[in-house]
């Protein structure tokens, strides 16, 4: 890596709430390896699965207004004419779709940014086009060598077996980082953190989070085959907080669905970065998972 | 509706130009050749009235009020599985988003607590300009199923306690953070 890698931050709700030790850890590890990362100052929902449901337009509209905010804090490199893309680093998969597929709506038909621009008019805004959604986990596999990364690492996690989970949106359908079937970005930055890596066959599926309000029994169900698939493993590598929710919080609600206690911690892929780079707990905050984490520090006592 | 119904095609109400009504290139929707990967690949379809693949050639048919009042759309997860496989390219996931904002606007969405969720998450939007989960789930379950709350008491106190649900009250009355917005996309909708 030459130059500081730049990023504009785009946390999104959950970030301020049920998933904050994402957002903690995320931005201790980026700092650790020397990223400069900048939150964008008065974001706003992406609009989630709700928005394009009550209004198309709409759900294009909230996260051009975020990538608009993102442009105008960040000027692209060589100015708007300069063909310079702003990074707007995403943590959460469904931000993550709802700003790829609004970009992607744009670049096959124009006359909707100018739709768009007509409706940030009112917010004192214009989208230029300029500023792309980035995954966290599309930087952490390609923006790092790998070996800065294990330049960092001060307490190798030798003797966890983790199972990496991307759930769906992070690789489908607007991802151009990974394979939407069989996804390996997590396997090598696992591997260099010293864990065992558990592949399984539920690595790119759906655990269900959209429907866990509306249809729990369908979604907890859908979350149980994934917890099944990672039982194996000492614990759960997530870059989702939709997933997270899902697979920690309702753990227990998928026991009773399948009828079998299953109990296995789900860590943000960050935290366990930020495990190995010897990172307090005030930033990784294991103890805020409901699913308690503790058996992942005792088996890394016992190898140690 | 039973899976196994037989729908007599000459006197059933059709509109060949439903397709059209839903995406902008409906001829998209024209290419399905019922081939049922999409229904293979969907980890909902179980729980589904009608599968995906009956429901993608019941839209090509122009089934408009049996399509809306179907079940199916409500039990997608936008995992996006049934479009990235789908061999003939059609949008497919991104089609279930409009048929779910056709029923709404029609009113025959067969999913009171679909319904509850979207308009309570896109009125806290609108008034704060981000989620609020506390008032969220008020207003979810005042419109949709109130009963239903006990289910997700348990939880709702555990997520509490873990700081992972906020303690914000509502504010009563005043602006909506996003008022201007939400009416300019109505206007330039109108327009479309």
């Amino acid at each position: 890596m030459n130059a500081r890698k730049k990023y504009m931050f785009y946390p999104g709700c959950s970030q301020e709430s049920s998933a904050l030790e994402y957002k903690t850890s995320t931005l201790a590890v980026l700092e650790a390896l020397g990223a400069e990362v900048e939150e964008i100052e008065d974001w706003t929902c992406c609009g989630a699965s709700a928005a394009s449901v009550m209004s198309e337009l709409l759900g294009v509209v909230l996260p051009a207004r975020n990538l608009a905010l993102a442009e105008q804090t960040s000027p692209p490199l060589g100015g708007k004419e300069g063909g310079g893309m702003v990074d707007v680093l995403t943590v959460c998969s469904a931000c993550y779709t709802n700003f790829r597929r609004t970009s992607e709506a744009i670049s096959s038909d124009p006359a909707l940014l100018k739709t768009i621009n007509q409706a940030l008019e009112v917010e004192g805004l214009v989208y230029h086009g300029s500023a792309t959604a980035r995954h966290v986990m599309d930087v952490l596999a390609n923006d790092f060598d790998l070996e800065a990364l294990k330049e960092r690492v001060q307490r190798p996690l030798t003797g966890l077996t983790v199972a990496p989970y991307y759930g769906c949106q992070t690789v489908r359908p607007y991802s151009p980082f990974d394979d939407d079937q069989r996804p390996t970005s997590m396997v090598a930055i696992l591997e260099a953190l010293g864990v065992t890596v558990h592949r399984h066959n539920r690595e790119a599926s759906c655990c269900g989070t959209s429907l866990l309000t509306t249809k729990p029994d369908v979604g907890v169900r859908m979350a149980a085959s994934v917890l099944e698939a990672c039982e194996p493993a000492d614990c759960i590598a997530t870059v989702c907080p939709m997933c997270h929710m899902n697979l920690d919080s309702y753990q227990g609600k998928a026991s009773q669905a399948v009828g079998q206690p299953l109990s296995i911690p789900v860590l943000f892929l960050p935290q366990l970065i930020g495990l190995a780079f010897g990172l307090p707990e005030s930033t990784l905050m294991l103890h805020r998972h409901v699913v308690p984490v503790r058996p992942v520090l005792e088996r890394l006592k016992e190898a140690a | 509706m039973a899976t196994s119904e037989i729908f007599n095609l000459t006197t059933a109400k059709r509109d060949p130009a439903f397709v059209d009504r839903l995406i902008p290139d409906g001829q998209l929707l024209r290419r399905c050749i019922q081939c049922g990967t999409c229904t293979a690949s969907c980890p909902a379809a179980h729980a589904m009235d009608l599968s995906p693949r009956q429901m993608w050639r019941m839209v090509q048919l122009g089934l408009e009020d049996e399509v809306l009042r179907s079940k199916t759309m409500w039990l997608c997860s936008l995992c996006y599985q049934c479009q990235v496989r789908c061999p003939r390219g059609i949008p497919l996931t991104e089609t279930i988003t409009r048929l779910k904002e056709m029923a709404l606007k029609r009113q025959l969405a067969a999913s009171r607590e679909s319904v509850a969720f979207y308009r309570a998450f896109t009125d806290v939007v609108r008034r704060y300009g981000h989620m609020r989960e506390m008032e969220f789930m008020v207003r979810y379950f005042l419109m949709g199923n109130p009963l239903s709350a006990f289910g997700f008491a348990g939880l709702g106190l555990t997520l509490f306690s873990r700081g992972k649900v906020r303690p914000e009250w509502p504010k009563l009355g005043g602006e909506g953070r996003f008022d201007k917005l939400f009416e300019r996309v109505a206007e330039l909708e109108e327009k479309l």
